[in-house]
Order: C-alpha cells, then structure tokens, then sequence
C-alpha cells in the first residue's frame, strides 16, 4: 500500500472502531493456528493477497483473515471442502 | 554480512510476475538506494513460511532510505528505515 | 473457490466448529485467547514509556531490547516478535506503519487502531508523512527531522516520545497517563494536558 496513488488522496478515519465479537474471534483462532503451528502469520498474509481485488476491499478486515484461514486450512488438508460443506450445512 | 553505513539497492525485482509469492519488499523500494543502519538479526525467510516450506534464517537489516524518492512529496533531511532481507539488497 | 465467498459469518461458525471437532481449537480456548488479548492495550506502553522517562536504566534496557524491558514489566511477551522500540529526541520524531499490512505492537499497546489499518494510512505514511500526521493536528517544527519505520518484517516497533516540559517530579502513574496509542506510534505527540 506504501505510496499508493489511489489511496493517497484519501482522509484518514482517526475515530475508533470497537472490535466485535466476531472480530476478536477470527482474531484468536489466528493466534491459536500460529501458537500450534497450525498456520503461519506469513500463510495468512499470502492468503490474504490472495483474495481479488474487489472483493477485498468489499470484505472488512477480519472477513479477509476468515477467508484467508479458510483458504489456508483447505490448502493445507487441516479441513476437506466436504467437511467444511457438512459444517455449513450444505451436504 | 554488510555493515553499518555501507550504501545498498534494492533489487529492482519483481517476482510477483512470475507466480504466486509472498514478499515482504515492499514494491515502492524495488531499485532504491538506502544506505544500512544496523543488523537486526537472522529470521527465517517469510517468502518460505508463506508456503509452509522449510525457511533458512536470512540476516535483516534496517535500512534508510532519504526523502524525497520518486514522489513529489517528502521532505528533505526526513527518511524512511524499513526493515530489509539481505537477498533483496545488492552493493551500490 | 465458491466456498470461500460464503458470507463471513457462516464462515466462522463452520470453521470453529471444525477446529473444535479436530482437536485444534476448542471453545473455552478460544475464550481464553480473546481474554488475554483484550488484556493487552495502550496502558501498557504508557506504563513503559513513564518509566523510562524517570528511570535512565529502564530506558536504556528498554531501547537495547523492548521484550526484556516489556518482560521485566510482566508482560508476556514469549513467542511474540522482537519489540524495537524508537527513541524520540529534540532533532528525530518518528512513526510507525506497516504498509504490507498492520503489523503492530500488540503486547504493549493492544489491538491496532482502525486507522493504523486502513489504506489511507498505509499509503500517505511513507510519500507524505508530515500532511499525513497533521489529520491529527500534529506539527513538526522545520528543525525536526521525521524518520518514518516501515515495519515490514519481523520486528514490532512503538515510539518512546518525548518527556513534556512542566512535568518535573511527576509520579509514573501521572505521566503514563498523558500517553495513548497515537503517541506511541508517532502520530501525536504527548502534552502536559
């Protein structure tokens, strides 16, 4: 982002934004997955690059870590697509 | 290992072109010339644990870079310091 | 991968189910972890930075190597990055940002701010560093020279600013609150209040 044009011109919003819920959950699954080994901060970053354009910056923050552990867990073989259908509810 | 003082170019590579990758040069330093603060320690590669791979330690660096660079912003005598693996610095 | 646009929500609940099921991560863990996150803020830094303010070997300790000087403080740094920590004079003022992505101190100032996340910030920090701090009303005077740290590796950074004047023979607890978040990432500059 360093530099950046297209967001250069852009005010910066110094007001604070409590976490939610959802927020610091997405947030200690990440230090649990990094603390077991499971999944490297530098794995959820690359994961995170990963995602389009558009869609990240449709996405709020935690929305793109979720996706990225997601994405990495599916990688890995931690989790299966079809597990995670089951868990969805989509079987 | 380099030392304190001794001015370095950030390789003007992009290897984001060539597959996936995780890179922690940032890209507005690709070809830049700062000069070496100080050794910071040997981390291993984050290019490597980006993708679960064996990563070797590779020696960090803090490296000044002095404003203005390419953009018309920036003060003189002001400067950046970011942190740099050895394999993205050549001699200058 | 059509799975992973499902909405966030669902997202995590399947995930967490998962982790659960597996072993990985269980619930009161997960608990846990957000307790001991939510532990972590500003308070801590400010606490650091007062004390080194009145004590000088603190404040070398703390320049030296942050984690021990944090440790010494009791507070857990073990398996966390190396905190670095930046040293304020009458001549450099710096700021802290993480282009690539938010890479923050978190042991001691808590989670990062929404600013510190956002691409505004992450963009105007490096090519315009003085327009970008006076959002917060922050001006530096022509003879101060700013270094702005790029934290794009393994380090974690905080800023030790400037003691205020008029704050002779102030107790720690007194000057540790004139210190919030903005002061140790170098986007503000504490006052006398």
């Amino acid at each position: 982002m360093g530099g950046v044009s297209k967001y250069f011109c852009d005010a910066v919003d110094t007001e604070p934004h409590a976490l939610s819920d959802f927020d610091k959950h997405v947030d200690a699954i990440r230090q649990i997955l990094g603390g077991k080994r499971v999944m490297s901060v530098d794995e959820l970053r690359r994961g995170i690059e990963a995602i389009p354009e558009a869609e990240y910056h449709r996405l709020s923050y935690y929305q793109r870590w979720i996706r990225s552990i997601t994405f990495n867990l599916l990688e890995k073989g931690v989790i299966t697509e079809a597990e995670l259908r089951t868990a969805l509810g989509e079987a | 290992m380099l030392e304190a003082g001794q001015r370095v170019r950030v390789r003007d590579d992009w290897p984001e072109t060539r597959g996936p990758c995780h890179i922690r040069t940032p890209h507005y330093l690709r070809g830049e010339i700062g000069t070496v603060e100080r050794h910071l320690g040997d981390f291993p590669n984050p290019e490597d644990l980006a993708f679960a791979r064996p990563a070797p330690a590779k020696a960090l660096y803090h490296v000044r870079f002095d404003l203005p660079m390419h953009w018309p912003e920036g003060r003189a005598g002001d400067a950046l310091v970011v942190e740099i693996f050895e394999h993205w610095l050549e001699a200058a | 991968m059509s799975l992973l646009e499902t909405p966030s929500g669902k997202l995590l609940d399947a995930i967490s189910a998962l982790l659960a099921a597996k072993g990985i991560a269980a619930p009161d863990e997960i608990a846990e972890r957000i307790r001991i996150t939510d532990q972590a803020s500003p308070a801590r830094g400010a606490q650091m930075v007062a004390r080194a303010w009145t004590e000088p070997e603190f404040r070398a300790q703390m320049l030296a190597n942050g984690t021990l000087a944090a440790e010494s403080m009791g507070i857990p740094m073990r398996g966390l990055p190396p905190l670095g920590v930046l040293e304020d004079t009458a001549e450099v003022h710096h700021v802290v940002v993480c282009t690539l992505c938010s890479c923050y101190p978190r042991a001691v100032l808590g989670y990062p701010p929404f600013w510190f996340k956002s691409a505004a910030y992450r963009s105007r920090a490096v090519r315009d560093p003085r327009g970008l701090i006076a959002e917060w009303g922050t001006v530096l005077p022509d003879s101060v020279k700013l270094r702005v740290v790029d934290s794009t590796a393994d380090y974690r950074w905080m800023v030790l600013p400037l003691r205020p004047e008029g704050t002779e023979g102030w107790s720690v607890e007194q000057l540790a609150a004139l210190v919030d978040e903005g002061d140790m990432i170098g986007v503000t500059i504490p006052t006398r209040g």
